[in-house]
């Protein structure tokens, strides 16, 4: 018997499913565990709480591991997980402006109130292999022994004061009224264009890191009008707190953890004030975790966004729709999917075409 | 965290605000037949863009009593049917059939099944690109205004160039077709030949574009025009001729496969729960 269109579907599906299994497994010496990818995978896991829109350390590790450490996919699974739970609670709003810094640096000034602190990055390191780290067995504990002595002593958990103050106090940059509007939540509505500037903010802050640098740089490259300044740049851990239940006055609230942010500020141009005030505007950039690229990125975005013109990144429905990780992934890949179907309709298209084509030149000779 | 919970995920996955939320845009859908309702799409643990749409109408649906069959280009034992039924099946208590006349739910991917659709019966569209007038305009705030003004010229436009151009109109599958004449819709990516179903049906068509975030319908007894010329008529797939080679049907829409070792091309039904049931009633006479 000839071929039959992909059939057997069950097994085939349980087979890949144990070859994933056997994949993952077959050449390690021991399965890996998820507290170490979630102490020493830091930043992937910080980017996947970012993609998938949930802020669960322990989950995003056990979706790398899951994944192999697969980022689309592991920000997927926390963003199908994040599906099946009810929405209980809207926080208290959080500003990132009382956060408890471990970095803080700005491009717009040398000395801003607090001091620049540079705190755990890669920017100054040399990126050379080091091929030390091969094996680490033994010396690691001695060294965070020493290293947790010395923290311990010195340790404080500063908070800054913001360096955007600092030009708004002065008149530079545009103080906007705060828009005390209810904001919109697209994980529960479908978003319309124009969208809120509520809603733009959301999608760009879970966006997929990688495509929002792409389209950032394009900006900043020549497609676009957006080329800033960092006003500030702040790594830290923000409490969260919602309403109490039963409070009797408003601001009763009830603490329910921290979250790490990054959040960067920008200052752009003056002359891309649409209002026509001579005043710097700010591009705003929010992720959760340590992700500085796409915090960058996301300011830069927004404030092109802002903008009008003809370039790529100025066109909301092009920017806001592309840069979700989830979207994006699942519908590429679904052209691994049979197309039979179409594909069949479409070679009668062809050959009907061809037909009257031939009729056609069949007429002329 | 070692929070043990009863059960890891609620019934039919989705939580149930998630789910009456849907239901409720479902109805809405229902109430303006070919209107794109939007709804706040959840993610599901199947790719996006694979079935999303339907699948979250589908467990807003399904309760106990129901029956479920899900099929991919007709097919009930695609993988990715496969994976759809599996993953119902792992949520709920709901049973699987590939028997489209004792399903009520009918989950499907590109195929209209073969049995037309009784009263009782839903079938539930997987759609990836619900907006017709993307064919001519990328922007969705602009495509919204058209249907709302029902400015349908420049898909006609488009039909009409093709036709200029290549004297057929070229569009094969999800053949953009007129609702109960007032909204354009794709009616997702079926062949030309499963059009003409959707018209004056007895079952409710309803469409999920999950990534995409609209919900629409076709309720019973509605009217569904595919668009046409009075000189250039619409026309489905053509399979004069070709007779299925497992059953004998020759008014089925055909899947045209080539034999692995003759390279010999033959022909048998895309629906296989339809040819499956020939089959068996051509072996008792």
């Amino acid at each position: 018997m000839g071929y039959v269109a992909v059939t057997g579907g069950r097994t085939a599906i349980e087979n890949a499913n144990k070859l994933v299994h056997s994949y993952r497994l077959k050449d390690a010496e021991r399965a890996i565990e998820v507290k170490e990818i979630e102490s020493q995978m830091r930043l992937l896991v910080d980017r996947v709480m970012g993609e998938g829109g949930l802020y669960a350390p322990e989950y995003a590790a056990l979706a790398l591991k899951q994944t192999e450490g697969d980022v689309h996919e592991a920000a997927f699974l926390l963003r199908a997980y994040r599906s099946t739970l009810p929405r209980n609670h809207y926080s208290m709003i959080t500003d990132p402006g009382e956060m408890r810094g471990i970095r803080r640096i700005s491009s717009s000034f040398k000395d801003i109130p607090g001091g620049q602190v540079l705190g755990p990055t890669y920017d100054y390191t040399h990126r050379l292999l080091n091929f030390d780290l091969r094996n680490e067995s033994g010396a690691v504990e001695q060294f965070l022994e020493d290293f947790a002595l010395e923290l311990d002593t010195e340790m404080d958990t500063p908070s800054f004061p913001k360096v955007m103050d600092l030009l708004r106090e002065q008149g530079l940059v545009a103080n906007r009224k705060i828009d005390e509007v209810e904001p919109f939540d697209i994980t529960r509505e479908k978003l319309a264009f124009p969208a809120p500037r509520s809603a733009r903010l959301q999608l760009l802050s879970r966006g997929e890191t990688g495509a929002m640098t792409a389209l950032a740089y394009s900006s900043m490259r020549g497609y676009g009008a957006v080329h800033p300044t960092i006003g500030e740049l702040r790594v830290g851990y923000s409490e969260v707190h919602i309403p109490y239940p039963f409070a009797d006055e408003e601001e009763d609230s009830i603490y329910i953890g921290e979250l790490k942010l990054t959040e960067v500020e920008t200052v752009n141009s003056f002359t891309q004030n649409n209002q026509g005030d001579v005043e710097f505007m700010l591009g705003y950039g929010l992720t959760f975790g340590q992700n500085e690229v796409k915090a960058i990125a996301m300011a830069i975005l927004e404030r092109s966004l802002e903008t009008q013109g003809q370039s790529p990144t100025q066109d909301e429905e092009f920017v806001l729709l592309h840069i979700d990780s989830v979207e994006a992934q699942g519908f590429v890949s679904h052209l691994k999917l049979p197309h039979y179907i179409t594909f069949q309709s479409m070679l009668d298209r062809i050959r009907q075409a061809q037909k009257e084509s031939k009729v056609e030149t069949g007429s002329k000779g | 965290m070692s929070i043990q919970l009863e059960r890891e995920y609620n019934y039919a996955f989705l939580d149930e605000g998630s789910k009456k939320e849907i239901r409720r845009s479902t109805l809405k859908a229902v109430a303006i037949p070919g209107y794109q309702v939007p709804f706040a799409s959840r993610e599901m643990p199947i790719g996006r863009g694979w079935g999303t749409g339907g699948l979250q109408l589908t467990l807003s649906l399904i309760g106990d009593e129901d029956s479920l069959k899900v099929i991919d280009q007709g097919h009930d034992d695609s993988v990715n049917a496969v994976s759809i039924k599996r993953l119902v099946e792992s949520c709920s208590n709901v049973t699987t059939t590939d028997d489209s006349e004792h399903a009520t739910v009918i989950q499907t991917r590109h195929r209209v099944p073969e049995i037309p659709l009784r009263d009782d019966q839903i079938l539930v569209l997987q759609v990836p690109l619900p907006e017709p007038l993307r064919r001519t305009e990328a922007k969705e705030k602009v495509t919204k205004r058209l249907h709302a003004e029902m400015d349908y010229s420049s898909i006609w436009l488009r039909l009409y160039e093709d036709i200029v151009k290549w004297k057929k109109i070229t569009i094969g599958a999800d053949y953009p077709s007129m609702v109960h004449h007032r909204y354009i819709i794709n009616p997702s990516p079926i062949p030309r030949y499963d059009v003409p179903k959707l018209h004056q049906a007895e079952g409710l068509y309803l469409f999920g574009a999950g990534r995409e975030k609209k919900i629409y319908a076709i309720p019973p007894y509605t009217d569904v025009e595919p668009l046409e010329f009075l000189d250039y008529s619409f026309e489905v797939e053509n399979f004069e001729h070709f007779t299925c080679h497992l059953c004998g049907c020759t008014d089925s829409f055909l899947d045209e496969i080539y034999d692995a070792k003759t390279g010999e091309k033959i022909y048998q039904c895309s629906d296989t729960g339809y040819c499956n049931t020939r089959q068996r009633e051509r072996e008792a006479l």
